[in-house]
């Protein structure tokens, strides 16, 4: 057990608020108490990690561009449940910092500092028109199954849907 | 060198994760001071230090909170 290798490699597949934090605690949770943790990004959770925050029209091709915008980027995430037309993320936000609890930008900045890998899903991307210019510089590589398969071989994966 | 860290107001996991971080920014040697509160940060801090190789001097009880002093690892 000693030599045990501790890795966690979570895949977010989704991009809602409250999902996007159960990632991040786990992800930063595990990397305090020294865990290699890769965060795999896919699809809606791609919008996690956009440069712009808002909703702006990046992208390549009309319909990629109306995507991205509806989508919109890390301050629209949606509540999975309760969302009240976007409202709850702020209200949850607001009740996290009240309960001196790490807001989803709180847990995204530890994460960089305790080198989290957070790599994005070369296939989302492509499907959406994204570049890697237009994700965070924090993001280290643009990946497919087989490097996410080499990753997180011999560790535990989890799924975030 | 003696460096204090409060996370008394923190919860999971940015309890252990500011300690973590606190000791990444001091020397070997050097002891972090932390103060906490009971149940979760007071299992989880001295675990995770432990862990990390780090030792654990003293956990003292202080009325409404806890204070660990942790000696960071070589």
């Amino acid at each position: 057990m000693e030599n045990e290798t501790k890795k966690l490699s979570i895949i977010c597949f989704s991009g809602d608020f409250d999902k996007a934090v159960a990632a991040f605690t786990l992800a930063t949770g595990a990397a305090a108490v020294n865990w290699e943790v890769n965060v795999f990004f896919t699809f809606w959770g791609l919008n996690i990690l956009k440069k712009k925050q808002g909703r702006s029209t990046i992208g390549k091709g009309f319909l990629a561009r109306f995507f991205n915008f509806l989508m919109g980027g890390s301050k629209n995430l949606p509540l999975s449940r309760l969302n009240f037309g976007g409202i709850s993320p702020g209200l949850m936000t607001g009740m996290m910092k009240k309960r001196n609890v790490a807001t989803l930008d709180e847990l995204i900045e530890s994460a960089k500092q305790l080198k989290v890998k957070l790599v994005a899903c070369e296939m989302a991307m492509h499907i959406l028109g994204i570049q890697k210019s237009d994700l965070i510089d924090d993001v280290q590589e643009v990946i497919g199954v087989p490097t996410f398969l080499e990753y997180s071989k011999n560790g535990q994966v989890i799924f975030i849907s | 060198m003696t460096h204090t860290l409060d996370i008394t107001k923190d919860h999971c996991p940015m309890t252990f994760v500011k300690v973590k971080l606190g000791l990444s920014k001091i020397s070997p040697g050097d002891i972090l001071d932390v103060l906490l509160s009971e149940e979760e940060p007071l299992v989880n801090v001295p675990k995770a230090a432990k862990e990390q190789g780090h030792r654990i001097l003293e956990i003292k009880n202080e009325g409404s909170h806890y204070r660990i002093l942790i000696e960071k690892n070589n």
